[in-house]
């Protein structure tokens, strides 16, 4: 009797430690706890507070002060209403496997600096994750919950939360090894032209930052931001959303979300981030 | 329109091209329409909201600020604030301020109710203009005095972003 | 999932007038808009606000669709005593969106 209970005790330890071992394989060691009451312990940052790195100068520094204030107060910043919902998901157990975020990954605190690396090749499928597809990877083969529908408010909240936890840290992408393929792609498709207006990303985004587009001023196209609330949106949206607009407005064919093409733009963009600090949920025009 | 028009110092090729995203962003936002089915509104509607509200009263130029960016960045999104000078003590404050614009679909935008227990007579919010145009706000004091302030706000077509 | 989000400053002194800023997610629908059918989308927003400080109403707004969705209101309030800032917002349907704040004042 007492030897089976120990050997059942065995057994069971031996499953935490491979479920551990699993989900440790996509982040972090869980150093800090899951706090005891229920929060999901989130990193508090202020919001960033320095916008031009290395010579590039992030989108904020193109926007008027109007908008830039509404991200400079986590009270003013509509995406707040995102980041809480992506807070109130950490700590939500759901799936057949009855777990959280939180049972894996700790204090949501633990994935600090976590986001200043993705799109990154995913070291246990070999495949490019954006900061999404991790999230999904995370629920369907850890949790064993169904995938988070993309630009839905409860994705949009879970990556805005998992990139705030990396608010002020520099954009840290790589692009070597098992990257560079995806990243040589990458290259080429921010430099093809497309769409019956023949434009490529950097017509507008190299050549002519700083110049108006009509009323508009163009930014360096940097993602240091995303996702981000947009003016003009009147909601959160990702960097694919972003680019269905891009493609839309030079008479280009949309990608749908979640699109190779669009990881590998992706990965290129977040790449001439670098440096440059995350400030999810940024607000932009 | 040309590139110098436009600000910028490109090849004609690449100019045009431009332009053209500029036209259809032009299009799109017309399309989008942050108002496909309202009609022209009558010159004076908003004049007669506001009338409605403080109940014929005449309004006075002074004492209430509004304050809005003079080129809005999108028109869905336009940040406002509004402030009243006044003590806001239980026998001298400010009932109500009432906004209104006199080019969207409909006049009306909101009216707020203070009372003393607010300290200080300010607001702030986020409003839509559907295109260029002027916003005016009514203070209405607990003496029955009206103070109007008027602003404008310039509503840009956007190149890209809409 | 409607989200409602208040900020108070931090440290609040009895009778501090101190700012209120309030967020709450709607999509402020205004009845304007053509879906892609050419069929007038419903006007669905929140017409009305109200804040209590301690069970007493001591702000009120009413809204037209003219405001932008999540909307956001910031007021002042005078910071009297301890207690609870309850908040709602009413929708056009009837619903109600609730959030409550504590205050604290030293």
């Amino acid at each position: 009797m007492t030897k089976r209970l120990w050997a059942g005790a065995a057994a069971a330890a031996a499953a935490v430690a491979v479920i551990v071992a699993a989900c440790a394989a996509d982040g972090p060691p869980a150093k800090i706890p899951l706090p005891a009451d229920g929060t999901a312990g989130g990193h508090k940052s202020e919001p960033v507070s320095a916008f031009e790195v290395q010579g590039k100068k992030s989108g904020y520094l193109y926007a008027t002060p109007e908008t830039q204030a509404m991200e400079n107060d986590d009270g003013e910043n509509p995406a707040s209403l995102w980041l809480e919902q992506g807070e109130a998901l950490w700590t939500k157990k759901d799936g057949e496997a009855g777990k959280s975020c939180g049972s894996c990954h700790g204090a949501a605190a633990n994935l600090r600096g976590v986001g200043t690396t993705y799109p990154k090749v995913s070291k246990v499928t070999g495949k490019l994750f954006t900061i999404e597809d991790q999230i999904n990877y995370c629920r369907t083969e850890y949790m064993k919950a169904p995938p988070f529908k993309l630009e839905t408010q409860d994705m949009l909240g879970m990556a805005i939360f998992v990139m705030y936890q990396s608010r002020g840290l520099p954009m840290n992408v790589s692009v070597d090894g098992p990257a560079k393929p995806y990243f040589e792609e990458g290259d080429r498709l921010y430099h093809t032209r497309r769409g019956q207006m023949n434009v490529a990303c950097t017509q507008c985004h190299e050549n002519n930052a700083g110049n108006y587009i009509r009323a508009d001023l163009l930014s360096e196209g940097y993602s240091n931001g995303f996702p981000l609330y947009r003016l003009a949106w009147q909601r959160a949206g990702s960097f694919d959303y972003r680019m269905e607009e891009c493609y839309g407005r030079v008479r280009a064919q949309p990608e749908p979300y979640g699109s190779e093409e669009l990881k590998k733009l992706q990965l290129y963009v977040a790449w001439r981030s670098n440096g440059l600090p995350v400030e999810t949920p940024a607000v932009r025009r | 329109m040309t590139a110098k028009e436009l600000g910028m110092d490109l090849p004609p090729a690449l100019s045009r091209r431009i332009v053209l995203i500029g036209a259809a962003g032009l299009a799109s936002g017309l399309i989008a329409g942050r108002d496909a089915t309202a009609q022209a509104l009558q010159p004076g509607a908003h004049v007669q909201v506001l009338n409605k509200l403080v109940g014929g009263k005449k309004a006075t130029p002074g004492r209430i600020k509004l304050r809005i960016p003079e080129i809005a960045e999108n028109g869905n999104t336009v940040p406002m604030t509004v402030s009243v000078d006044s003590p806001m003590t239980p026998d001298n404050y400010v009932k109500a301020v009432h906004i209104v614009t006199d080019n969207n679909p409909r006049p009306e935008v909101s009216s707020f109710y203070f009372t003393p227990a607010n300290g200080k007579a300010e607001v702030s919010t986020r409003i839509r203009l559907a295109e260029t145009m002027h916003v005016i706000a009514y203070a209405e004091l607990s003496d029955g005095s009206v103070w109007s302030d008027q602003a404008e706000a310039k509503v840009t077509i956007g190149g890209c972003g809409g | 999932m409607p989200t409602a989000r208040i900020r108070l400053p931090a440290g609040i002194k009895k009778g501090e007038v101190i700012e209120v800023k309030t967020l709450v997610t709607h999509a402020m629908e205004s009845g304007q808009r053509k879906d892609a059918n050419g069929q007038v989308i419903p006007r669905k927003i929140l017409n009305k606000f109200v804040c209590t400080y301690n069970g007493k109403e001591i702000f009120r707004a009413d809204l037209w669709p003219a405001i932008s969705a999540n909307p956001y209101i910031a007021f002042f309030i005078k910071a009297a005593d301890s207690g609870t800032l309850d908040f709602a917002w009413t929708d056009d349907d009837g619903s109600v969106i609730k959030e409550s704040a504590k205050i604290e004042v030293t």
